[in-house]
């Protein structure tokens, strides 16, 4: 699992400037740099807001990648309920629904 | 001097970026209150506002995350998130740097602290100053408690910071306000955002309010995420609070779910 370097490259696209402009000119190189799985790759290229949710990444972070790329917040949140569709429950993190007993 | 003023507020992106979208009425209400909070405050002519906060990954992320941190800077810069989605525009706050050194060394007696000489303020400190430092010319000293990634900082721990902190304050010479911001229930930035469970923000208020301390000390964060959801950690800052005022009760001026704002807003002031 690489879901701590998804989640640290969009803390810095969300604070740094310079990472910013990495992105803008050059995704690739700049996703190189992060150990990430190819689903993961794909995910934030895509982007694939509801494919990243459902891998566990923080809603804080989440929200503002979805901002970057265009996403208003009704857009964003059917994304999310989107990706819980398509790809089944949230895999790890704080958004791991609770189980009811015996499931 | 010491503690001039307590109070806790809600912090919500929301309630500025989303606020044309809450119902008319309560959104007048809650803002009304929130104002009022700004006039007791300055009423009460501090030097200063620490603001105990729960930041959401703008300065500090899993590489090197403190349970515990408190600003120590000449000034500060926020929002980080983009204006027109916050409904904020960037400014930049005065710190209280020597203030800060000296409460720091004061509460490093009874806990352990990290200090940061830089910080970009997000949402969860930029909301509440909008209302309360419309001009942004109170100088701050944050406090950011982790409550975003775990394992986090445990209850107790955060009262025990509370009372370091009204330690610390009653040995100043400085007039100091503090207010705690948080969510109680909610489900922020989740396909559950907008749900909000008034029971438990009521009966947890209630503690708060009264300054049960081993009420408020004996919520888990399995029973927190359960029925408060992920945001609930933010308990937090208003149990920080209470340490810092224990044995002060407290008045809830406002408290109502406003959906869009994801979050049961809350407005609160403790009788020192």
């Amino acid at each position: 699992m690489s879901l701590y370097y998804v989640q640290k490259l969009l803390f810095q696209l969300n604070r740094d400037p310079l990472v910013r402009k990495r992105y803008e000119a050059d995704l690739d190189g700049l996703l190189q740099e992060y150990e990430l799985t190819p689903e993961e790759r794909t995910a934030i290229r895509s982007p694939d807001i509801g494919l990243l949710y459902v891998m566990g990444v923080n809603g804080q972070l989440l929200m503002h990648y979805a901002a970057l790329r265009g996403f208003e917040w009704d857009a964003y949140i059917a994304a999310l309920r989107e990706g819980e569709r398509r790809y089944g429950p949230v895999r790890t993190g704080l958004y791991v629904r609770a189980r009811t007993a015996g499931s | 001097m010491s503690l001039v003023f307590a109070g806790a507020l809600s912090h919500a992106p929301g309630i500025t970026g989303r606020a044309g979208r809450a119902d008319p009425s309560l959104r007048a209400s809650f803002y009304a209150n929130l104002d009022r909070m700004r006039v007791a405050l300055e009423a009460q002519r501090p030097d200063a506002l620490v603001v105990i906060g729960a930041e959401h990954f703008a300065n500090f992320f899993m590489n090197n995350m403190p349970s515990l941190c408190v600003g120590m800077a000449d000034s500060y810069s926020g929002p980080i998130e983009e204006e027109g989605w916050l409904g904020i525009k960037r400014h930049k706050v005065p710190g209280a740097p020597e203030l800060s050194q000296r409460l720091i060394v004061e509460m490093m007696q009874d806990v352990d602290l990290a200090y940061a000489q830089e910080w970009q303020f997000d949402h969860g400190i930029m909301v509440p100053l909008h209302f309360l430092t419309p001009q942004y010319e109170l100088p701050v000293v944050p406090v950011n408690i982790n409550c975003q990634g775990p394992p986090l900082i445990p209850l107790a721990r955060c009262w025990a910071f509370g009372r370091a902190l009204r330690r610390a304050c009653d040995r100043a010479a400085e007039r100091i306000a503090v207010v705690s911001t948080g969510g109680i229930s909610h489900w922020p930035a989740t396909p559950d955002s907008g749900k909000i469970n008034e029971q438990w923000d009521r009966e947890f208020l209630a503690k708060f309010l009264d300054n049960r301390r081993a009420e408020l000390l004996a919520y888990t964060d399995e029973e927190t995420h359960r029925d408060a959801g992920q945001g609930g950690f933010e308990i937090r800052t208003f149990v920080a609070l209470a340490g810092c005022t224990e044995g002060s009760k407290a008045e809830l001026w406002f408290y109502a779910p406003i959906p869009i704002f994801a979050v049961g807003c809350t407005v609160a002031v403790v009788r020192l």
